[in-house]
């Protein structure tokens, strides 16, 4: 977490080894719902919890307004407060990347962020892909190369795809394979994954 | 009565061609709705406390804290006190709150005391195994004693392969909900017809008050059949919760640990052959756990009939969990131990494997053509004789490749399957069947078979599946699912269409028998200007529907059974390291007639990655000490990822005479080989055996040391 996260008044910025330094104090103050704000080493910091906090989400261009514990992880949230199921929980433990989404531009493990960590980001899931009916051309070209079975990795995937083409707009196919190691699959959908990014880069 | 083939090959508009699957654009928008994704009105979330211990009695359990805690709708002792307890993971109380987080406060606030007994989890040393032993009987055929003295060449090996989960990407889980005495239930389940009864067995309800669902299923394998233990629990907790929808998924750690496991298999084996190479006796002795109800049996020799063979098998009876059935059940053990002893024979008869097997081809029994030409397929397009060298690579450097091959078999008949098929006045076609797609492409495959048979595009048929109120279908194991549904499809549609030629008949002054469906037409055969549209055809009913039920097994030969496939593998191996590096397989199957080849290709795909997961990473690590997993989670259960598998290479068997069969399952086939394939090729790289699999760094650099 970087220190100017801290000096933002909005956004939480505490990290779980901080919040655990100074969830003894929290606990000394009267229970309050919401986030307060405490002197820190000097610096403003927002303090959750115990307890549920409301917590504000802005996800796919709209802000969403929840109550949580603070330790509840965005793809919790996303899941099962915002119905917003395309990302999948999976590991949950930020090895297989069937829960990724993008947060402020990059492919994000969602189970490995705190609700109240991606407060005053812009989060955009898989549900944002398409245009009305319309398939973005990754979406298709999963679908036109078969790169998708049982198709519960698939979300993960074309949320990694995505971030990895804007990164890279024309990869080699080897820059492919270890492009998308991030993300794991138990059916076996490498080759058709691989030939989708390969045609999404074209297009 | 319509005549049940499938068309003739020429005629085929949808059969045979690469069609992306239906539920595509659900599956890659995240609309695509898994039992992990149902949230129901009022919905609680269940989470099961579980027995820390491999072996051990339940003494006392105190859940009074955890009733206390606000937002805790119930909770329920699954197993009593007294009970003994055979694997850690076990289900021990079940609670259902308002949200996960609360659930989670109260499963840990509940104390259990146990009297630990004592355990074993080891299966790979069958010495340690005690009691714990259970042999089967000897079986000999033919005279192996004398065969092997007779023999000029005899080699001897130890192989094997440890227990493995499915890790299914969409853990085991379903949602529980009362309605009076009517019970729903969401799960996520390989085999949907056949859940409601199973269900209503255990809660002793009568079986049509339950009603199971599910439109989409995150991977099963083989170890989704039966509703298990927690999921019998969603619904028992329901009740206690005043019938409240209750949700149980289980945590990625209860997945790997209690839902599933391939058994292990190891053997001893001594193989012999003539100098020319002809095999004549097999010597095996086998071991292996499938947990305390016992493993498999690997069927040994695997697809050679030796002609003098002496097979001895032991379950060790362990506290790991049980055995579930895991693609393939019992072939890809089968298939590492006798292939792997089949390239250490050619390796002391100084023989190219390839020649060995195709000298040999004839034990294979009546598709031993088949195999034959699916070896110099394989052989051409891994380009075999130029690249493969006597065992151990003599060329510099630390890095040193090899190739492995080998081949396997498979039924995959079709199973049990109904289908109810209705063509309403308005023309539009409704097809119900109480199937699931696994993610095998199933709505892809009825779709296409009803709509070629109609002559219809397949947007108009309008396909309803993964609901017990549909008629009952089989479940989705053993390569039988496309074989059952494609058959009872393909029959349905061809009843309706002869009776809606029946009605339409005398309006195109025909004969019913005269008439076809083309394009989206009924026209006169002989005549095609003679025709009506569809939807002409379909007001002729007059306010009356067809509704047909199409089974399989019915009539015609519309499927078959018995496949074979053969893989070869290609890789490097650093010596300095012990890294083994796929560079290429390939693999060539035939699995009869193909509905979708796109689809089949990823069968393939899919069954050599997994196959390459198992023969590299996959491992269910247990600890003697505490007898619990070592690994259960992702980071160190290994899955292959996409720079791990290099380039993979399908090739389908297609002739006539394979697609005169019928429609044959694909699932499981191309999972068997690649264990072996790879194993061998590392033994031909480096020049020795790694005995077991996964051929981890570690091993290989044991393998090279000793
Ligand atoms: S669920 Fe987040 S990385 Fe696996
Ligand atoms: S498609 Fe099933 S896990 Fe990737």
């Amino acid at each position: 977490m970087s220190k100017d996260n801290h000096s933002k008044d909005q956004g939480s910025g505490l990290s779980r080894r901080e919040f655990l330094k100074i969830s003894g104090l929290s606990l000394s103050v009267p229970l309050l719902t919401g986030g307060r704000t405490l002197k820190i080493s000097g610096e403003n910091v927002t303090v959750y919890g115990p307890g549920k906090s409301p917590v504000a989400l802005s996800v796919n261009g709209k802000t969403y307004k929840v109550e949580l514990e603070p330790r509840v992880t965005l793809l919790d949230t996303l899941r099962q407060e915002l119905d917003l199921t395309g990302a999948k929980r999976v590991c949950d433990g930020g090895t297989c990347g069937a829960c990724t989404v993008i947060i402020d531009g990059k492919p994000v493990y969602s189970c490995s962020i705190l609700a109240i960590d991606a407060q005053g980001k812009e989060i955009t899931t898989v549900e944002a892909m398409m245009e009305g009916d319309r398939l973005h051309p990754i979406q298709q070209a999963f679908i036109d190369n078969d790169a998708q079975q049982c198709g519960f990795c698939t979300p993960g995937f074309v949320m990694a795809a995505q971030a990895f083409l804007r990164e890279k707009p024309h990869p080699t196919p080897e820059e492919v394979k270890t492009g998308l190691g991030g993300n794991l699959c138990r059916c076996g959908t490498y080759m058709g994954i691989r030939a989708a990014i390969m045609q999404a880069s074209k297009g | 009565m319509p005549d049940y083939r499938w068309p003739e090959r020429e005629k085929r508009r949808l059969i045979g061609k690469r069609i992306s699957r239906v539920d595509g654009p659900a599956k890659v928008s995240g609309k695509a709705k898994y039992t992990y994704d149902v949230k129901r009105p009022g919905m609680l979330y269940g989470k099961i406390l579980r027995c820390p211990y491999a072996h051990a009695k339940i003494l006392s359990i105190d859940a009074s804290k955890a009733e206390r805690m606000p937002g805790v709708k119930a909770v329920k002792v699954i197993q009593d006190p007294g009970t003994e307890i055979f694997w850690a993971g076990d289900e021990i109380v079940g609670v259902a709150a308002v949200d996960e987080t609360t659930a989670d406060d109260a499963i840990r606030s509940i104390e259990v005391q146990y009297e630990v007994l004592p355990h074993l989890v080891v299966d790979s040393d069958p010495s340690l195994a005690g009691d714990r032993l259970r042999p089967s009987a000897e079986e000999v055929k033919g005279n192996p004693e004398r065969a092997f003295e007779e023999s000029d060449v005899t080699a001897e090996g130890i192989y094997g392969t440890p227990v493995i989960t499915h890790c299914c990407m969409e853990s085991h889980g379903s949602i529980s909900e009362w309605n009076e005495d009517k019970l729903l239930v969401h799960i996520s389940t390989q085999a949907v017809s056949s859940i409601s009864d199973a269900m209503a067995e255990a809660l002793k309800i009568p079986a049509g008050n339950v009603r199971t669902k599910m439109d989409h299923m995150g991977g099963g394998f083989g170890s989704k059949f039966g509703p298990d233990r927690w999921g019998i629990e969603t619904a028992r907790i329901s009740r206690l919760a005043g019938g409240k929808p209750v949700k149980i998924m289980l945590e990625r750690d209860a997945e790997l640990t209690v839902a599933g496991a391939r058994p292990s298999a190891y053997a001893r084996v001594k193989v012999s052959a003539r100098k020319d190479g002809t095999i004549l006796a097999w010597d095996s002795e086998s071991w292996g756990t499938g947990g305390i109800g016992g493993g498999g049996r690997p069927p040994l020799p695997y697809v050679f009939d030796i002609p003098h063979q002496r097979i001895r098998h032991m379950s060790i009876i362990n506290n790991i969990g049980s055995a579930r059935a895991w693609r393939a059940p019992n072939h890809p053990q089968a298939c590492l131990i006798t292939m792997g002893a089949l390239e250490d024979l050619a390796n002391k008869l100084e023989m190219d494997p390839l020649d060995l097997v195709l000298k040999n081809i004839e034990l294979t029994g009546r598709r031993s053509t088949v195999y034959e030409e699916e070896f110099l397929k394989a052989a051409e397009l891994m380009g075999w004789k130029e690249k493969w060298h006597p065992r151990g690579d003599k060329t510099k450097g630390p890095v040193k490749r090899g190739l492995g091959l080998a081949l396997h078999t498979w039924g995959g008949r079709g199973h049990g399957s109904n289908c109810d098929l209705t063509i309403h006045p308005d023309g539009t076609t409704d097809i119900k069947l109480g199937t699931q797609d696994l993610g095998t492409g199933t709505r892809t495959v009825i779709t296409i078979t009803a709509a070629e048979t109609l002559g219809l595009p397949m947007s108009s048929i309008n396909l309803m599946i993964g609901d017990s109120l549909f008629p009952v279908s089989g479940a989705s194991g053993g390569s039988t699912t496309v074989g059952g549904v494609s058959s009872s499809t393909r029959r349905a549609a061809l009843d309706a269409l002869s009776q809606l030629f029946e009605k339409v008949a005398p309006a195109l002054n025909a004969k019913p028998g005269d008439l076809e469906a083309v394009k989206g037409k009924i026209q006169v055969r002989k005549d095609p200007s003679r025709s009506l549209t569809w939807v002409e055809a379909c007001k002729s009913l007059g306010g009356t529907p067809i509704t047909v039920r199409g089974q399989n097994p019915g009539p015609g030969r519309l499927a078959s059974s018995g496949v074979g496939g053969v893989q070869m593998a290609d890789v490097s191996v650093d010596i300095e390291t012990g890294v083994v590096k796929m560079n290429r397989m390939v693999a060539v199957q035939d699995c009869g007639l193909i509905i979708n080849p796109k689809l089949a290709e990823s069968q393939c795909y899919g069954g050599m990655i997994m196959g390459i997961g198992y023969a590299l990473y996959e491992e269910k690590i247990m600890d003697p000490a505490s007898g619990r997993m070592l690994n259960p989670n992702m980071e160190f259960y290994k899955l292959a990822g996409n720079g791990d598998i290099g380039e993979l290479v399908v090739h389908m068997m297609n002739s006539d005479e394979h697609d005169g069969r019928g429609v044959i399952g694909l699932g499981e086939p191309p999972v068997i080989s690649p264990g072996a394939a790879i194993s061998n090729a590392v033994a031909n790289a480096i020049g020795v055996r790694v005995p077991f699999l996964p051929l981890t760094p570690n091993r290989v650099l044991e393998a090279l040391a000793s």
